[in-house]
């Protein structure tokens, strides 16, 4: 897919809360596209891992928190050990996920999930989706 | 703060309800300072003995960034303390079918699932005025423990303050209270004694007995109530009657 | 020996069969093992914002009831617990600030300062038991049985708390070659289970089940091992949402197959809790004695 960035603009202010966030600087990511290349969810995923961060470099804040990529990503680290640019991506996921969920905007509502889901699930699978995914 | 002298022998203390400054006989409890302050209760108040949880109070001290809790009926006024009631707090009980529910910890996940998203603030204990271990007893309906989390909240009154407090908006006293239905129902070892009893009172043993106390006075009756060897303050299980006619 | 161990809630629910299998192991070692007396959910994923360290109070109040517990080491089982509290740890050792703000917000805590060391239960095999050692106890080696490691995530990422290499670990590859076993790698050993997508993204959450299932099978392996109630989950009970040709793939708890190696009592593997063809594949194996059908 491809990612539409208007002309003329650059504005830092996403990249600056992520980093007030996260720690990690999303401006220093190069392109290179290994994040993509090995992210385990990237097919799920629109746009991609890179594309997501070049979104961030462009000021989009707007698309970038729309995107499904921080919400589709598994906080599985493969992308942090790879990145050459030692960017600490899923931190970078984690700080936009976290500007949504502190609007107090859950995306999973624990009450909805089916009643035989609940039961089957381990209670690991509950905490880690909570803690990801709700306020 | 000068304290003023009444007819009722008590120093007036300052405290703050709601914001609003009273002059209230020191050692009255909380409660019966917003009753001397004018106010009448018409919700916040119940048994007035401590056990019903109609009556939890918030509180600040001067000079203290904490809050602290207690029962209106049980806590005694302090000089400058600023409280409020906080009757209730909504939290919703879920309906369940308690015949058909399984006592294991699935039901805890299907009926709220919000318990997985603490996040051991432990802001729930620190507020509880009965001193119930509200983080532990969320803590063990995580791993599913009914047993234990039916124990560890036993002294819950249902006031309902944990759930005002609570990070992770879970109305802990509901879930800790379909625990220990569950577990005093479907899960505590029956006790065999009791069903012996039972079974002795229905066969007749002490119809007899029975009999005779129905044909005393007034005035047997209570000598017979009065006279009865009573059980000493401090002793433990072990104390025996010295005569057990009646068992 | 003993041991100081940290169980988490998943292995007092679902995963009984991971805690009680690895616990009958440790007795057949010769451990002895206590488990934390009061302890609370790690929260399962460390925090990754700096600015909120309210998602760091329950791993760093687990790691002050093993501090209380006078434990100078806490063992883990799961994967997750172990890279939460790994990660905490090093928090409150590195970080003096956010040590001191976490302490300070905990007063009813006595202070932490990451003194308790947190280790994997592979870990201990590894370094502190030995392969060697492992190999001398077998009661019945897994002779010909194919098995493969399914690392997935939190035991080898980040790589400051990863147990082994994050990108070529040998770990369970040794473990299961000192059972006896014939290790085989595969090509998704070390790729994610898709976690927590299973309850938000559940397609994209099977794409990964079959994807790993279907790379194990490429490689001929009888059974995956792992070390993480979520990866079991994802990977063995989803299956059943996977039309797959050829049946089940069997997956087990590594220390479920230790637990046979060393010749535990059955009981203790609880294989009633795994997901389909996991006991089946022992039985044909005659590794363990079949079950009455009914
Ligand atoms: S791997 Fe790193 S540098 Fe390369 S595209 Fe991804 S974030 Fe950018
Ligand atoms: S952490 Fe997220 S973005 Fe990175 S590889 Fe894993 S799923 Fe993809
Ligand atoms: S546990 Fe909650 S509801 Fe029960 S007494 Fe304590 S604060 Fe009140
Ligand atoms: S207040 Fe809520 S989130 Fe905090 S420890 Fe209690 S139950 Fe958990
Ligand atoms: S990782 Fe899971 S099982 Fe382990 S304590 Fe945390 S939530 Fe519970
Ligand atoms: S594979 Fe999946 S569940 Fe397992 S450790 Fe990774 S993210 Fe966690
Ligand atoms: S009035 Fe019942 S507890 Fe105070």
């Amino acid at each position: 897919m491809s990612v539409f960035i208007p002309l003329g603009v650059l504005d830092d202010a996403v990249i600056r809360k992520i980093a007030e966030i996260s720690g990690e600087n999303a401006g220093r990511c190069m392109q290179c596209g290994t994040c993509s290349a090995v992210c385990p969810m990237v097919e799920s995923m629109q746009p991609s891992v890179r594309q997501l961060m070049l979104l961030l470099q462009h000021g989009q804040s707007g698309a970038a928190l729309e995107a499904s990529t921080a919400w589709t990503c598994a906080a599985c680290h493969t992308c942090l050990v790879r990145c050459p640019r030692g960017i600490d991506i899923p931190r970078v996921m984690e700080a936009i996920r976290q500007m949504v969920l502190r609007e107090n905007l859950d995306r999973i509502n624990p009450r909805g999930i089916p009643a035989e889901t609940l039961a089957a699930v381990p209670p690991i699978a509950l905490v880690a989706a909570f803690r990801k995914l709700t306020a | 703060m000068t304290t003023v002298k009444t007819g009722i022998a008590a120093e007036l203390i300052p405290i703050y309800i709601m914001g609003k400054r009273y002059l209230v006989p020191e050692a009255l409890t909380i409660m019966k300072a917003i009753e001397y302050a004018g106010y009448q209760f018409i919700r916040g108040c119940g048994c007035r003995g401590g056990v019903c949880g109609a009556c939890s109070t918030v509180f600040r001290r001067e000079g203290d960034y904490k809050i602290y809790s207690g029962l209106a009926c049980q806590t005694v006024v302090e000089p400058n303390m600023h409280l409020a009631q906080i009757p209730f707090y909504p939290a919703l009980r879920r309906p369940y079918d308690y015949a058909a529910a399984v006592a294991d910890g699935a039901i805890v996940a299907q009926l709220y699932p919000e318990v997985f998203r603490c996040v051991a603030c432990n802001a729930c204990t620190k507020i509880c005025p009965m001193d119930v271990q509200v983080m532990d007893y969320i803590g063990a309906l995580k791993r599913g423990d009914l047993a234990l989390a039916a124990s560890i909240s036993f002294d819950c009154i249902q006031c309902g303050l944990c759930a005002s407090r609570c990070m992770a908006e879970i109305p802990q006293y509901h879930v800790a209270q379909l625990a220990r239905r569950l577990y005093g129902g479907k899960l505590a070892p029956r006790a065999e004694h009791l069903a012996a009893m039972v079974g002795r009172i229905s066969s007749g043993a002490y119809r007899a007995l029975l009999g005779e106390l129905k044909t005393m006075s007034a005035k047997q009756l209570r000598e017979v109530y009065t006279g009865r060897q009573m059980e000493p303050a401090m002793t433990d299980e072990s104390w025996r009657p010295d005569e057990n006619v009646g068992l | 020996m003993k041991i100081s161990y940290y169980p988490g809630c998943t292995l007092k629910s679902k995963a009984r069969n991971f805690e009680d299998s690895a616990l009958a192991s440790l007795a057949a070692l010769g451990f002895e093992v206590t488990e934390l007396e009061r302890w609370n959910c790690c929260g399962a994923l460390f925090s990754l914002t700096t600015d909120d360290l309210l998602h760091q109070l329950a791993p760093v109040r687990v790691l002050i009831r093993a501090q209380q517990a006078g434990a100078g080491k806490v063992t883990t089982l799961c994967s997750q617990c172990y890279n939460t509290l790994a990660r905490a740890n090093r928090l409150m050792r590195e970080d003096e600030e956010k040590r001191n703000t976490l302490n300070q917000f905990m007063t009813e805590e006595p202070d932490y300062h990451g003194q308790v060391e947190v280790v994997h239960f592979l870990q201990l095999l590894r370094d502190e038991i030995g392969w060697e050692r492992i190999r001398a106890a077998l009661k019945r080696p897994l002779t010909g049985l194919k098995v493969a490691p399914f690392y997935g995530c939190m035991l080898l990422r980040p790589k400051e708390v990863g147990i082994d290499s994050p990108v070529k670990p040998s770990i369970l590859m040794d473990f299961i070659a000192a059972l006896g076993a014939t290790p085989t790698d595969f090509a998704a050993a070390e790729e994610c289970c898709g976690a927590y997508q299973v309850l938000a993204a559940p397609e994209a959450g099977l794409k990964r089940t079959r994807r790993v299932v279907e790379a194990a099978r490429a490689s001929g392996v009888d059974a995956l091992v792992l070390s993480c109630p979520l990866c079991e989950y994802n990977i063995g009970k989803q299956q059943q949402e996977l039309a797959a040709p050829g049946g089940a793939l069997p997956v087990f708890y590594f220390s479920q197959l230790l637990a046979v190696a060393l010749g535990a009592a059955e009981e203790s593997c609880r294989f009633d809790l795994n997901a389909a063809g996991a006991r089946e594949l022992l039985e044909e194996r005659g590794l363990i004695a079949a079950a009455a059908r009914k």
